[in-house]
């Protein structure tokens, strides 16, 4: 079995951004995934997003581990360099890349059992860095490639298809992101692409480590009617606490938010988030209420979402590190050593 | 020895042993900060033109365990490591019993006589020296916070006088090291002179085994082997690294992150043209390494054993994707945490099959700092040639002690070698791009980096793909590519470091072939053999995959000793698996106590085995061997 090239057909009504692309540029290889398998959901929003930003697709570097989510970068943006790295390890393999590029784009693309089991570490520290990248995490609470498995964010009592019932604590992602200073957190619905979208964005232009975590329901092993990550559950229990609008540098804030509720957040490029309460308790600035208040309501069954938290000020690795502001990868050779010269002076200190 | 009479005589039955030919060995505790004092014994010594080396026996401890360190003088310039103890400074209390035990017949004994030497410590062929360098730091120092700090130099002025150091160049030492800090320079030269002093005032000075000037030292360097690779990647422009702390590997990372404080500074901005990443653990530390690697960088991670057996999986990613990074190991004892603080050889299996799966690596051993240096220099080189990852084997001996090298060089025409990168103008001419067509033919395929061009776009994976660098789980598609990736491996052969041998004037039929930091021991142990009328020829293999100089060596020696440092023969092993030499031809001189090689183990290895199997009969018919040997 190999992957399966999509026919390049543009429909002569399908518009084009201004690299003249039009949405089919962005399409990777057909998806081999299950039919109606939410990572499509995400897949496609991620062409939405790449597309209406008008990012050159090349520029961007497309980084997976193991698993059903890990292999959707294939099936986006063709014209992008991908790597499909080892299970659980694409963080630091999108670091390496990151250290050597910092001109690209940045999409990571894991899972429950990539991100939350053996690359539960891996995952902590990309965020700790704040590496610049988008980091999505497709939910779905089991192991699909291997058929089956609970993952660590099986919630407890949430039943296999043949019932067995998962007896431990699930590890909630957000939390953990907040845990470790994320500085751009969110929450969404493989199902809710009006959603998905403008975050996907915020993420791609956030200057720092955008994680957004993605409910995202498996059909083949967790749509039962006794699992917690299942297509109806998710609907019924998701509840968008902060609504998110992506406004491009250029364009005008259309929309009218009653006051006190909007909090307008200038991104990197000069692109723009609007962020509007839906719920009085949740604000949006303050990671340690928002811990709280995402704590509570997880507790009482809700999913929230939205863009539950967003730092534009913390600087990313490369401003943590001062590391040049050219890549490092372009840094000529002649620059990066002292020459014979130097190498005489520096072992006048070895006699 | 103390005479009746209260008059010394150094009793030294052994003669013409004396002059430039020396083993000290000091103890102390870890944590005492001895560093600057042994600092300054070895580098005067160095400064009189003799050949020195420096070995820290140190614990996995921060304070209080045992630790000892052994300088080594020989004018001849044999400088592995000798047990043969010739002048013990015993400043350990808890060690005084052995450390008296460990001095060789006719050696001296120096001790704080202070407080009295233990009654239970007795030896009729020794000698005693006592020196009471408590008293003198008291006097010199009524601070006690600065006593602490110069007690330990007193032993250099006490060990000068003895052994006739100039202190002439330990002042000048001194100054270079303190600089603007005179009262530094002022107190650690009053502390040398007092001990000089009272040394000279109560003992006869030198003793018959001393330092004489000599001019041997001219052109070269004294250096550790992590230092020198750091240096390598600041030359070869590495511009990424990830590292996760682990002994005795960190300081390669420390050298490297100097270095770039001085040497990677934009002018003007004062950023880093580079990024040193502290990864949670050796998994990412090496994918960091990968992930640079892949994205058009030269990067590295260091570790030792344990890091690279957590290091595999990610290595064996990097060979079946063909993505260039170096791995240096700096070996230690295994297995699983074994001694983190002693030396080995073994990892040297590990490293050239490293990862499940069929996998075969490019694995390059430096006996030393000067080869740490052009060898890492070498290995990313070799990496992005290749298109393959690249191991650097050195030692905890080769990586922390310190080496007399030659002065290290520099071609300035030097170019890193990208290997076959495409670049925007060539994309752009082409009609498509494919990942892994052999189309020169030997195996290694062009390679693209993310963000050039759109027609470079392809999709690493370490799964199946074909030569479109598509998944596949055809057969035929797999077979094909990891066919290529051994044929384009075992290419690397003739372009590796190649063997050095040393061939004997008349035909040796032995051999003896070594491996890394056994060099200088096997040199030392194979030139006593042939003063004793026992020449051997000897290969020092620098590399893996083996070149043809290695097969031919093996061919034409009826028999071929191989001289490493683990206890499974790993290098014998890898030979045997990877040259037609059969079994029967290679036996074994092993060392893995933990301790680097000496020459007397050599010696008495390669005599043993001799020995064995009546080989030295045969060896008697064909070398003509000096009778000593003869039945033994």
């Amino acid at each position: 079995m190999s992957s399966t090239p999509k026919p390049k057909i543009r429909h002569p009504k399908s518009s084009e951004n201004s690299l003249r692309l039009s949405l089919r540029d962005y399409e990777g290889a057909m998806s081999t995934l299950c039919a109606g398998c939410g990572h499509d959901s995400v897949t496609a929003a991620i062409i939405r997003a790449a597309f209406e930003l008008e990012i050159p697709p090349h520029r961007v570097a497309k980084m997976s581990g193991i698993g059903c989510s890990s292999k959707t970068p294939t099936y986006f943006l063709g014209a992008a360099h991908g790597i499909n790295a080892i299970h659980g390890r694409m963080p630091s393999v999108a670091t390496g890349a990151n250290a050597a590029n910092r001109d690209l784009y940045y999409i990571g693309v894991s899972g429950d059992g990539d991100s939350l089991s053996i690359g539960l570490g891996q995952f902590a520290h990309v965020i700790r860095r704040n590496l610049n990248m988008l980091y999505i995490l497709d939910n779905n609470g089991v192991y699909g490639l291997t058929k089956g498995q609970f993952s660590a964010s099986a919630d407890p009592g949430s039943k296999l298809k043949k019932g067995e019932e998962n007896p431990f604590e699930a590890i909630d992602p957000v939390l953990v992101a907040f845990a470790v200073g994320a500085t751009f957190v969110a929450r969404s619905f493989s199902g809710d692409k009006d959603q998905l979208v403008p975050l996907l964005k915020a993420g791609l232009q956030h200057q720092g480590l955008a994680f957004i975590d993605v409910i995202s329901p498996c059909v083949t092993f967790n749509d039962h009617e006794t699992s917690t990550k299942s297509y109806l559950r998710t609907r019924e229990n998701v509840h968008e606490i902060v609504h998110t609008d992506y406004i491009t540098p250029a364009g005008e804030i259309v929309a009218n938010y009653e006051p006190g509720t909007a909090r307008t957040v200038t991104l990197h490029d000069g692109s723009r988030v609007v962020l509007r309460k839906i719920d009085e308790d949740y604000d949006p600035g303050d990671p340690i209420r928002a811990q709280t208040v995402i704590r509570e309501r997880r507790r009482d069954g809700e999913i929230l979402t939205g863009l539950l938290y967003i730092n534009e000020d913390a600087p990313d690795m490369h401003g943590l590190m001062k590391t040049v502001d050219d890549p490092l990868v372009d840094v000529p050779y002649e620059k990066l050593h002292p020459g014979s010269g130097g190498l005489k002076k520096i072992q006048r200190a070895l006699r | 020895m103390a005479q009746e009479d209260g008059s010394i005589h150094w009793s030294n039955k052994s003669g013409e042993k004396g002059i430039n030919d020396l083993v000290i060995r000091i103890a102390t505790p870890n944590g005492s900060g001895s560093a600057s004092a042994n600092t300054l014994l070895y580098k005067s010594i160095f400064r009189m033109g003799i050949p020195v080396s420096a070995k820290n026996i140190f614990p996995s401890n921060i304070q209080g365990l045992p630790t000892w360190f052994e300088v080594r003088a020989n004018g001849d310039g044999h400088t592995a490591r000798s047990p043969q103890v010739d002048v013990l400074a015993a400043m350990n209390p808890r060690t005084m019993k052995d450390d008296f035990a460990a001095v060789n017949p006719d050696g001296y004994f120096l001790y704080d006589s202070t407080r009295p030497l233990p009654q239970d410590l007795i030896r009729e062929d020794i000698n005693v020296v006592p020196v009471p360098l408590t008293d003198i730091s008291v006097e010199a120092f009524p601070d006690p916070k600065v006593r602490i700090l110069m007690k330990n130099i007193t032993y250099v002025g006490a060990l000068a006088a003895l052994l006739n150091i100039d202190l002439e160049v330990i002042r000048v030492l001194l100054v270079e090291t303190y600089g603007k800090k005179q009262h530094l320079i002022d107190a650690n030269l009053h502390a040398v002179n007092l001990a000089h002093q009272w040394v000279r005032d109560n003992t006869p000075c030198p003793l018959p085994i001393h330092l004489e000037p000599i001019d041997a030292t001219e052109e070269h360097i004294l250096i550790d082997g992590n230092t020198a690779a750091a240096l390598g990647c600041l030359y070869a422009g590495a511009t990424v690294a990830g590292w996760y702390p682990i002994t005795p590997a960190t300081s390669i990372i420390d050298a490297f992150h100097h270095l770039c404080d001085q040497y990677r500074k934009e002018p003007g901005t004062e950023k880093n043209r580079v990024c040193i990443v502290q990864a949670e653990d050796e998994m990412a530390a090496v994918g960091i390494a990968l992930g640079a690697g892949w994205n058009g960088a030269r990067a590295f991670t260091p570790t030792s054993g344990p890091g690279l057996s957590l290091m595999a999986e990610f290595i064996g990613f990097g060979y079946h994707a063909e993505i260039p990074f170096v791995v240096f190991d700096v070996q230690r004892a295994g297995p699983s945490t074994g001694m983190p603080t002693r030396t080995q050889q073994a990892d040297i299996m590990t490293a050239a099959y490293a990862s499940h799966g069929d996998t075969k690596h490019i694995v390059l051993f430096p006996s030393d700092p000067e080869e740490c240096f052009y060898f890492s220099v070498a290995a990313f080189d070799l990496a992005e040639r290749f298109q393959t990852p690249v191991l650097v084997l050195s030692d905890l001996d080769i990586g922390v002690n310190q080496w007399m090298c030659p002065t290290l060089e520099w071609d300035d025409s030097y170019r890193p070698d990208r290997g076959k990168v495409l670049g925007r103008e060539e994309l752009e001419q082409m009609k498509a791009f494919y990942r892994y067509v052999d189309t020169d033919g030997d195996g290694i395929c062009y390679r693209t980096v993310p963000g050039v061009h759109p027609k470079g776009a392809f999709f690493t994976r370490g799964t199946s793909h074909n030569q479109y660098g598509q998944y596949s789980e055809r057969g035929e598609d797999y077979v094909e590519n990891i066919d290529r990736i051994r044929r384009k491996v075992y290419r690397a052969r003739t372009h590796v470091p190649p063997p050095i041998t040393r061939t004997q004037d008349r035909t040796s039929t032995f051999g003896v072939l070594s491996v890394g930091g056994c060099d200088l021991a096997v040199r030392e142990g194979l030139e006593r053999l042939a003063e004793e009328g026992f020449p051997l020829d000897y290969m020092r293999i620098r590399a893996f995959p083996f070149g043809p100089e290695v097969e031919k060596f093996i061919a034409t020696h009826s028999h071929v000793i191989v001289v490493e440092q683990n206890r499974d023969a790993q290098l014998r092993s890898l030979l045997i698996l990877e040259t037609q030499a059969g079994k029967d031809k290679l036996s074994s001189v092993l060392n893995y106590g933990g301790m680097p090689l000496d020459a007397e183990s050599v010696v008495d290895g390669i005599r043993e085995r001799l020995s064995q199997r009546g080989m030295y009969e045969l060896y008697t018919e064909t070398q003509n061997p000096s009778p000593q040997i003869i039945g033994k």
